[in-house]
């Protein structure tokens, strides 16, 4: 739960900050020679890129054999839980004791009807293990079934150099070890593996505060604060900004970790239409007209939660927008930059770069080093007052174990070889590799016809395939020719949406990526996936502004 | 030659069917159960259009025609 007093803190600190920022408002700040003017309420005037963001919708008859594929599906699985049921066939999941039959029931059978029926049987395209570093090729372990899916065993045999479009891995970090990874290995030999402590007592190393600094120098904010896990950033610091009697809105697809935290915090939570920045401010709107649900008082806060890149459809939020309406409406922003750090951006600077923003603009910058950085963790960056008070008051702080030392060497290597502050040129090499790769295999895969979600930049490239059985051959049928795909369907996406993420990467070269638009190419031919209407035009969907509910 | 592009043709036809009834992720006796339950539908639909069909349209063409040479004895 936020501290109340620490949350006048906020709020008081916020206001100082907008008196700064309005005497500063007559001289132009210059960032990377990028001159910015500081709009304040003039959304239709921002001057942002124009967003080419396309979800095309499918053919009727796609969904029409979607959904009677699932309702297949579903007979049969009422047929067999009848058979496990009526004792005909061996039960092989949990079922309770001959003793407690008539207690309370333990394992709710329907619950898990689609986990025991439909995904069981194509469960062997998920949890692959693997056996190597996750670069632009691995090595993946053989595992067959003999009981359709139930159990596995493995052969023995290891299929080696697997393409990989599945792992994050945007810059081609995540590699077995070279000579750039010494300094990695000098900390392991000087300061070993666990820290053994959390970072309120005494686990804050002398590398935690050169990593901290460092961050904060790429961001360009003033204070940085890392922690151990990227999900537990998330959960753990949202309840201690926000508690009750704050309003958090959140995107509609926002991750599961943002979604915890929110839930965590006690705030009341009201969702806004993907990326829909009308229905966003109709919500702000109503919010500070009507206050608290039944006692009518001001909100004590309004927290905007939104994503850089979403990971399920690839598209990139519509930052000058939000940072125009959160101005007009004094709300916070609190972006989740975990798949579009590292990743996007002319120097890989994240979204903020990508747009041409000002970082003090959004007020809690959240990522994660597992994308990009080839370690894990995950940090918050914003002011410095910001920053203190989390380290003070976040669950993370008190009780969760620090990084360890190798890990945050890694990204401390990491961060300076795309910031080019180990001398070469390699890193920026590597960000321009990336957006070079993943505009060519975006507008390679359009031209060949499959329906692909999300903003042309963005390096998560989901490409829909809609039936079940067709996702199951997909990835099936990708393995057998040495290509490792993630492939995704319910409950991660709505039911009808089943899709394939390919996530795009530096280290791929331009024969890897011909090699798998050519598997592509026959997998769409073989199993009918080229369902896209537009073949050769990429005309930007215009955004649809009729719904556009200001009436004053 | 020609018989093989027309097998290559049905098996690649058959698979469709199967992968987009969701037979493909059915094991072999459920898919034997499950052809054999629509074949038999659709041969039971194939019986009764071919029994019925002509005596309804032949029905029919009387009722209509019976209406239009109602017509006719009246404007006569």
């Amino acid at each position: 739960m936020a501290n109340p007093r620490g949350s006048d803190v906020c709020n008081g600190s916020l206001h100082n900050h907008k008196e700064q920022r309005d005497n500063l408002k007559t001289e132009n700040c210059t960032k990377n020679g990028i001159v910015q003017e500081i709009q304040q309420n003039e959304e239709s005037q921002c001057h942002y890129k124009p967003l080419v963001e396309s979800f095309e919708e499918a053919p009727l008859h796609v969904m029409v054999f979607t959904y009677m594929g699932y309702g297949v599906g579903t007979l049969f699985g009422y047929f067999r839980d009848f058979l496990r049921s009526s004792g005909i066939e061996k039960c092989n999941a949990a079922v309770e004791r001959e003793e407690q039959k008539n207690f309370v029931p333990l394992y709710q059978n329907f619950e898990n009807f689609y986990t025991r029926n439909l995904y069981m049987r194509i469960r062997d395209n998920w949890n692959r293990p693997i056996c190597s570093a996750p670069g632009a090729q691995f090595d993946v372990l053989e595992r067959v079934s003999d009981d359709y899916n139930w159990t596995f065993r493995f052969t023995g045999r290891v299929i080696k150099d697997v393409i990989n479009m599945g792992s994050y891995n945007f810059l081609g970090l995540a590699s077995e070890y070279d000579e750039s990874m010494r300094t990695v290995k000098e900390v392991l030999e000087e300061y070993g593996t666990g820290v053994a402590s959390t970072r309120q007592e005494m686990g804050t190393l002398d590398k935690h505060k050169e990593l901290e600094d460092l961050v904060a120098k790429f961001l360009n904010v003033e204070a940085a604060m890392v922690f151990g896990m990227g999900f537990a950033t998330n959960s753990m610091n949202i309840p201690a900004l926000v508690g009750k009697g704050c309003l958090i809105l959140s995107d509609e697809l926002n991750h599961a970790s943002l979604v915890l935290g929110a839930r965590l915090s006690g705030a009341t939570i009201r969702v806004f239409k993907h990326n829909n920045m009308q229905n966003l401010e109709k919500l702000l709107r109503d919010a500070i007209v009507y206050g608290q649900p039944r006692i009518r008082r001001a909100w004590r806060k309004i927290l905007i939660l939104v994503e850089g890149i979403y990971s399920m459809e690839g598209s990139i939020v519509n930052l000058p927008q939000i940072v125009a309406l959160k101005k007009k409406y004094k709300a916070y922003l609190y972006m989740d930059e975990a798949h579009s750090i590292g990743a996007v951006g002319p120097t890989g600077r994240g979204v903020v770069e990508f747009f041409g923003m000002d970082p003090r603009d959004v007020d809690v910058l959240m990522g994660t080093f597992t994308k990009s950085f080839g370690s894990s963790g995950g940090y918050i960056a914003g002011r410095k007052d910001l920053v203190d008070y989390l380290r003070v008051h976040s669950h993370s702080a008190v009780y969760a174990t620090s990084m360890s030392p190798p890990v945050a060497e890694q990204i401390i290597r990491s961060m300076k070889f795309i910031m080019g502050l180990d001398g070469t040129t390699q890193g920026l090499q590597r960000v321009q590799q990336l957006a070079k790769n993943t505009r060519y295999f975006r507008q390679r895969l359009n031209k060949m016809g499959f329906i692909i979600y999300g903003n042309e930049e963005s390096p998560v490239v989901p490409l829909l395939l809609y039936m079940p059985a067709k996702v199951a051959a997909f990835a099936r049928h990708l393995l057998n020719r040495k290509i490792a795909v993630v492939v995704v369907g319910f409950p991660a996406t709505p039911l009808a949406e089943a899709r394939t993420r390919f996530c795009v990467s530096a280290a791929h070269t331009q024969e890897m990526l011909d090699k798998v638009l050519e598997a592509l190419d026959e997998m769409g031919e073989l199993l009918q996936l080229k369902y896209s209407r537009k073949k050769n035009s990429a005309c930007p969907e215009l955004y649809d502004e009729t719904n556009f509910e200001l009436n004053d | 030659m020609d018989f093989r592009h027309v097998k290559n043709y049905l098996s690649w036809l058959y698979y469709q069917y199967q992968i987009i009834s969701c037979c493909a992720v059915l094991e072999p006796w459920e898919q034997s159960m499950f052809n054999t339950i629509l074949l038999t539908i659709f041969a039971m639909v194939v019986y009764t259009a071919y029994v019925f069909i002509p005596i309804h349209v032949r029905l029919a063409w009387e009722f209509f025609s019976k209406i239009c040479g109602y017509h006719s004895t009246i404007s006569s």
